[in-house]
């Protein structure tokens, strides 16, 4: 019997490029894409990365496909608009060996900025889009990409959401094939996209996206499963789980390739049942071309364009249910927080002391939005802090960022904040930077990168110096502060901000979850020399719970001795015990 | 076999993907279609966390919604209080007796609920355990997480040897023996 393993979504993506005979990967993590890598590097036989950024990654998958390898790149939603200057002209110059790329929408803003639908950055881009519905499928889906990929010439994308990406089921085993490289030619005609080239390549996709309408009406991941004709859907992904659950019964045109739709297939399909459901997740993307064509069906009038579906909502909303089950009301939310000993709280509580405004970016420092840190102000973007803040000085004056300064965490700072930083150089801007360097990727699980000096395959490497590298940029004042010195980091905010020009800080202490990490001691609270002032309360650490009294427990096996609390204490009623 | 609906909820950093590994490990092991879906991302970061198993003869949804939880495991009250209304009629609430306070309530913001397990009571099947004391007692209070897992066997339909044995599979080498210990404590509590 074949093996049988229970797999996440993203281990099963890692196990179809494995199969399918990949020979490079290269991704930047980012939730829900990122254990597609981290399971990838089991496999000796890919070479897989991190790149700095996904516009490199994709890069980086693009150059293996042209010297006539499988590649692939992997990225979330966000992660695809960073990448999408490769992508659009790969669309061009498609493909040599297979080239795919893996992309993670996040349907609920789970884990992201915005809830953008990947189906609708392909159809500008004119690339295919290949949509799993489970694990099994995710697996297979990856083989289908890779063949797709060479016999129609073109970059196929993997789209994935959340709750497949992170959902597990059972995955059948089956042997890595490794297909022979296409051969390298040279051909700029094809692989160099000048306007001469480019016109004639445009046609290549025209035509090759009208035949892939066309005959992916025969392609076995588009299956039309024909039962009671009196309810038909047009589903795909994770939602024709939904339907299957709610409505067995019912018939279903399940989507493998959900662009280019397959016309034929879908007018087929809707003659043949009386009431069409069109049930997809995010945009309208299949039901606003299948309406173009004259077909009557309903989708967005019933179902959300915001937020996860479920099998509920198919049953309140086409089966009239009314659902059991009434939730508790005015219970305290409990939305995430920064770790005990983390760094970026007592850096945090600087600019919160000194009543700053902080230009803000991707990362668990995001966090320092909320109560009771409140010190960024703004969040864009991966890298947007230094330039929004640039942005800022230019319309208002130099006196007017005095009270503000930019946080980027180091990877996000290598991904594209180097690139704004250069422009606040450049441009004579006299911004502040706080580059919170926790030698690592923290939010989406402890990734390396250029400048930790690791790679993904565990290989150490020469770490690139983010001190250097400013300094190479040009920025004079470069100051590195241990990040839990606060009396350091105020007297380091003050001078630099107080300045006339670019300076940055960087706040140095690595992240609290890192497995190198060792926490000798921890903080005691005496409550004796208490006087409740709340002081150490202020930047919201969890281990710390007032008492009934007034006083201060601290709760040991949260608490690891980073002593913020004890450094804000002003009676000595906090020390520091060895474990 | 209708299919069987768990939901495992808690505080981010708890260390509920390891029982749900473990769950899904014996399901497994006793040959149904499972499915389990988890959050990974930024609500690890201390917050409401919850993960679905779903297990049967054939499992499409991933997800366990309103009114369908078979068990709920709650690794700590309020949790337990949030979740609540995902469990059917006569479904069993397993609530390990801890309170953490979030955010919200240590800003005073909000309130944390007086008398959970009261309330809860009146409308659910609930039992309760004090996990992390069950732990400290033999030793190692990270090990609590497997003693809800022990209360929560009781009220499932595998068999312990079949618990004990996924546990030797799931849990670092070194940690088996604590491990087995801190199940039996709440199978037997």
């Amino acid at each position: 019997m074949a093996k049988q393993k229970i797999m996440l979504g993203n281990e099963a993506i890692a196990r179809g490029a494995y199969e399918a005979g990949v020979k490079v990967s290269a991704a930047y993590p980012g939730t829900p894409s990122t254990e597609i890598s981290e399971n990838i590097v089991q496999y000796e036989e890919i070479y897989a990365e991190w790149s700095p950024n996904e516009k490199v990654a994709a890069e980086v998958a693009v150059g293996a496909s042209m010297s006539g390898a499988r590649a692939m790149a992997s990225m979330k939603h966000v992660g695809l608009n960073v990448a999408s200057d490769p992508l659009y002209t790969a669309s061009y110059i498609g493909a040599n060996g297979g080239l795919v790329f893996v992309v993670a929408d996040d349907p609920g803003l789970y884990s992201s900025q915005n809830e953008q639908d990947t189906r609708c950055v392909a159809r500008a881009a004119l690339v295919p889009v290949l949509e799993p519905s489970d694990s099994q499928e995710a697996k297979d889906f990856m083989k289908e990409a890779f063949a797709i990929s060479e016999e129609y010439d073109t970059p196929v994308i993997l789209r994935t959401t959340t709750r497949l990406a992170h959902s597990q089921g059972p995955v059948t085993l089956e042997e890595r094939v490794v297909p022979e490289d296409k051969p390298y030619e040279r051909n700029p005609a094809k692989n160099v996209m000048m306007p001469g080239m480019a016109k004639k390549r445009h046609i290549h996709v025209e035509q090759r996206m009208n035949r892939l309408e066309e005959e992916g009406a025969g392609f076995s991941i588009n299956k039309a499963e024909y039962n009671d004709t009196s309810i038909g859907f047009i589903t795909s992904g994770i939602p024709y789980q939904y339907v299957k659950e709610v409505c067995p019964e019912a018939s279903v045109l399940k989507l493998g390739m959900v662009h280019p739709l397959p016309k034929k297939l879908i007018q087929e399909f809707a003659s043949k049942v009386d009431q069409l459901y069109i049930f997809e997740e995010l945009e309208p993307v299949i039901e606003e071309q299948v309406k173009s064509w004259g077909i009557a069906c309903t989708g967005k009038e019933l179902f959300t364009r915001q937020g996860e579906y479920s099998a509920n909502l198919l049953r309140e909303r086409v089966l009239g249910e009314k659902i059991e089950g009434e939730a508790y009301e005015n219970l305290p939310a409990r939305p995430p927080i920064l770790c005990p000993g983390c760094p970026h709280r007592s850096t945090f509580s600087v600019l919160n002391r000194l009543k700053l405004h902080a230009a803000g970016d991707i990362g668990c420092y995001t966090l320092g939005a909320v109560a009771p840190l409140n010190v960024i102000d703004t969040t864009l973007c991966m890298g947007s802090s230094i330039s929004s803040l640039h942005g800022m000085e230019m319309a208002k004056g130099k006196e007017y960022i005095k009270n503000w300064v930019a946080v980027i965490g180091d990877s996000t700072f290598m991904h594209t904040g180097v690139n704004s930083l250069m422009n606040m150089v450049y441009n004579q801007g006299t911004g502040t930077v706080i580059i919170m360097d926790n030698s690592t990727t923290g939010m989406t699980g402890h990734q390396d990168h250029a400048a930790t000096g690791k790679t993904l395959k565990g290989q150490e490497v020469p770490a690139i110096s983010i001190y250097h590298l400013c300094k190479a940029i040009g920025v004079k004042n470069v100051v590195e502060v241990d990040a839990f010195d606060i009396t350091a980091m105020e007297k380091a905010i003050k001078e630099e901000v107080a300045k006339d020009e670019v300076s940055v800080i960087i706040a140095c202490a690595p992240c609290a979850l890192l497995k190198s990490q060792k926490f000798p001691n921890k903080c005691v609270a005496d409550s004796d020399k208490c006087k409740k002032c709340g002081m150490c309360l202020k930047p919201g650490c969890p281990a710390l719970t007032r008492n009934e009294d007034g006083t201060i427990s601290i709760d040991d096996t949260m608490c690891n001795g980073c002593g913020l609390c004890r450094q804000l204490c002003k009676f000595d009623a906090i020390r520091l015990e060895e474990r | 076999m209708e299919t069987k609906n768990i939901m495992i909820v808690g505080v981010g950093g708890q260390g509920t993907l390891l029982t749900s590994r473990i769950l899904g490990g014996i399901i497994q092991a006793a040959g149904y279609d499972v499915k389990l879906s988890e959050v990974h991302g930024m609500a690890q970061r201390g917050g409401s966390v919850v993960t679905f198993v779903r297990y049967g003869d054939k499992v499409y949804e991933p997800i366990v919604e309103e009114g369908q939880a078979d068990v709920l495991i709650a690794f700590e009250r309020l949790e337990a209080m949030r979740y609540a209304h995902f469990l059917k009629k006569d479904g069993v609430l397993i609530v390990n007796d801890q309170r953490m306070d979030p955010m919200t309530v240590v800003t005073g913001a909000a309130e944390y609920p007086e008398d959970i397990l009261g309330t809860l009571g009146k409308d659910h099947k609930v039992v309760s355990i004090d996990a992390m004391a069950e732990a400290k007692k033999l030793g190692n209070s990270r090990v609590f997480n497997t003693v809800i897992i022990g209360v929560a066997a009781k009220n499932m339909d595998f068999k312990e040897e079949e618990w004990l044995s996924v546990i030797e599979k799931t849990v670092p080498p070194k940690t088996v023996e604590i491990n087995q210990k801190a199940f039996k404590a709440g199978f037997e509590a």
